[in-house]
């Protein structure tokens, strides 16, 4: 199996967030980055494959040079190798832009599984999966909840549905599933993995052209939501603000 | 048409999807004429739903495989090939639908077959004509931005659930005009669909519970989980949780809140350690009484709460606890 796996590095989602009104994008200096949660499930589910079928994994990513480090952490869980394709404006961009530059990265090589996550967590649009496996005229399936896929090339994908329903899809390969967060465990890279890492190549290739026309949108205004309703903050000790709710809501333990 | 607004809805097996019908009522709130599509087969109770409501036209559009191949089940490709035919024919000026599980298997590859940017999960637009910025929400709630459109083309924009109100969805007077269409997809389908299943009886009911606690990650390990159940079971509440919680399987993903596990409203949500991403606030932001107790106090879940307190549950929870025993 031939696996490529897109992966992007976003704004850790467990620090408060710094919003820069003037490039209507983040303090890039305040921010630690992380690989996005569904990208790393997606990496696991490739690497599970690869494991049980033999083959390679690849991963890919469309970003600024600190993007880099996904790639390595990537490699050091035990990716094959890596492509970076370095660009400052990725934020900035379409998920039809970026769709079609990692389909460009990506022709050339005969893909039997390519796995995107299900959702950026940064952007969030939820669409580059869906946008690449129409650029490369690949089946699809989406928000898989479990992906199997045999030696022969046939693949089983479990779909999420609303509201704790599922649905099972059979596709060939090649063929492109966006993955869910939860879908697996991913494995930690450990000291030999990062070791091992280092060997791996990572090739980098600098996005010089833009396809035309395709970023349609752009940011006009960035900002912290506002409050849909009056919430009463609590403050003082622990304690303090125990009594105090207890008061509000005139709590009682059960008898 | 020419011009107007073009809604994408989905069907589900009790007629017209929630979603979908609340973004029937955004574009009817919006003003002019609204068409309405719905993808694949329908049968008469969706038709009648669809024809009974305030729209100009109802398009049910289905499509057909040769020697009937993959009949009756959901296809993304057959979804893309008659939407995007019905786009190119009627050149709406904006094309809304909900941003579903389904729409976002489908409605990026309808924006990419038809050279169109697709702005998804909106929750609203502000100004006219070529001025219009739609309003979506970016870095899983805590920020949200005004998008702005360029180039030719109608608008495509997948909506979050709740923009708009089912009471304010309007009927007809009389029944709207309906025409069926299907259309011949050329080859073999390329996915093969299994009939939907939910697995195994559920046995706990959110819905009814008076009281909940509801832990997410903050929570940490599963062996904190016994200070949460201590507080609800002090409580008399039922105990429930974020989806991260379930993924790591430190609660069974029956007591899941948000829009792929339960829906609950009760009398008090108290949230320990959740973020309040968009698809766990959608399950419980109708709650009667919402308190929130998080360290980060930019977290979205203070946005729909009542109470608030910024703070670390594992200080703040053993003192509840300790004043609710004395109270
Ligand atoms: C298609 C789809 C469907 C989804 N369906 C659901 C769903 O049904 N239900 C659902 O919940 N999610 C769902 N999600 C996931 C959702 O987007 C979020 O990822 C998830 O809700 C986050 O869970 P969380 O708030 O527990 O974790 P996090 O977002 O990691 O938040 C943890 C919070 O704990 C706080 N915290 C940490 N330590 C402490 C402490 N000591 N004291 C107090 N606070 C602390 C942090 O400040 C943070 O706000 C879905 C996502 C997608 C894409
Ligand atoms: N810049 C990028 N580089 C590599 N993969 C990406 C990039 N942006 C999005 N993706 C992939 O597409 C998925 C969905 O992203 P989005 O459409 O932004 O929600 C992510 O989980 C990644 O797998």
């Amino acid at each position: 199996m031939k696996i490529a796996v897109c992966i992007k590095q976003v704004p850790s989602t467990s620090a408060p967030l710094q919003l820069d009104a003037g490039t209507r994008w983040l303090k890039e200096g305040e921010t630690t980055f992380e690989t996005n949660a569904a990208d790393n499930h997606a990496l696991e589910a490739a690497l599970a494959i690869r494991d049980q079928l033999g083959g390679e994994v690849v991963v890919l990513t469309l970003g600024p040079e600190r993007a880099t480090e996904a790639l390595r952490e990537a490699l050091a869980k035990g990716a094959d190798r890596a492509i970076h394709l370095v660009s400052d404006q990725a934020p900035g961009l379409d998920p039809a832009t970026v769709a079609s530059l990692l389909a460009s990265a990506l022709a050339g090589e005969p893909w039997d599984l390519i796995l995107c996550g299900l959702q950026s967590d940064d952007l969030g649009h939820g669409q580059t999966g869906a946008f690449l496996a129409e650029k490369l005229s690949l089946p699809q399936a989406s928000i898989a909840a479990a992906l199997e896929v045999t030696a022969e090339g046939q693949a089983r994908v479990k779909r999420e549905l609303e509201g704790g329903w599922y649905q099972w899809l059979e596709l060939a390969t090649p063929c492109l599933v966006t993955i869910q967060s939860g879908i697996n465990k991913p494995r930690y890279a450990g000291m030999k993995g990062m070791l091992a890492a280092k060997k791996k190549p990572i090739v980098k290739q600098p996005v010089t052209e833009y396809p035309a026309g395709l970023t349609r949108q752009s940011i006009d205004e960035l900002y912290y939501p506002h409050k849909a309703k009056q919430t009463r903050m609590l403050e003082g000790s622990p304690e303090a603000v125990a009594t105090q709710l207890v008061a509000a809501l005139n709590l009682r333990a059960r008898p | 048409m020419s011009g107007g607004i073009l809604v994408i809805v989905e069907s589900v097996a009790e007629g017209i999807s929630r979603a979908s019908l609340e973004a029937i009522a955004y574009a009817q709130g919006l003003g002019g004429p609204v068409k309405v599509i719905l993808p694949g087969a329908a049968n008469q109770t969706q038709a009648d739903a669809l024809a009974a409501l305030a729209v100009d036209e109802v398009l049910l559009a289905d499509y057909s495989y040769p020697e009937g191949a993959g009949a009756g089940g959901y296809d993304g490709d057959g979804y893309v090939a008659v939407l995007a035919e019905a786009v190119r024919r009627l050149a709406p000026d904006q094309v809304f639908l909900a941003h579903s599980y389904g729409a976002r298997d489908f409605a990026p590859r309808l924006a990419a077959r038809l050279d169109l940017t697709l702005v998804s999960d909106c929750i609203g637009q502000e100004g006219e004509g070529d001025a219009v910025a739609f309003l979506r929400q970016m870095f899983l709630g805590r920020a949200q931005a005004k998008v702005k459109v360029a180039g030719e083309g109608p608008r495509l924009v997948s909506l979050q659930a709740g923009v708009a109100r089912l009471e304010d969805l309007r009927r007809g007077s009389t029944p709207a005009p309906v025409s069926r269409t299907s259309l011949a997809m050329p080859a073999a389908p390329r996915v093969a669909a299994q009939a939907p299943l939910r697995e195994g009886e559920r046995s706990v009911d959110l819905s009814q519970a008076r009281i909940i606690v509801a832990v997410g990650r903050g929570i940490k390990t599963q062996e904190n989980i016994a200070l949460a159940k201590k507080l609800a079971d002090l409580l008399g509440a039922e105990l429930a949780a974020s989806r991260a919680v379930c993924d790591e399987g430190w609660l069974p993903i029956e007591r899941q809140v948000g829009s792929s596990g339960q829906t609950v409203a009760p009398a008090l949500y108290i949230a320990l350690g959740i973020s309040g991403a968009v698809q766990h606030l959608v399950g419980m932001k109708t709650s009667e009484t919402i308190v929130a107790i998080n360290k980060d106090a930019s977290a979205p879940i203070f946005k729909v709460a009542d109470y608030g307190i910024v703070g670390d549950l594992f200080q703040v929870v053993p003192a509840l606890i300790a004043a609710l025993e004395a109270a």
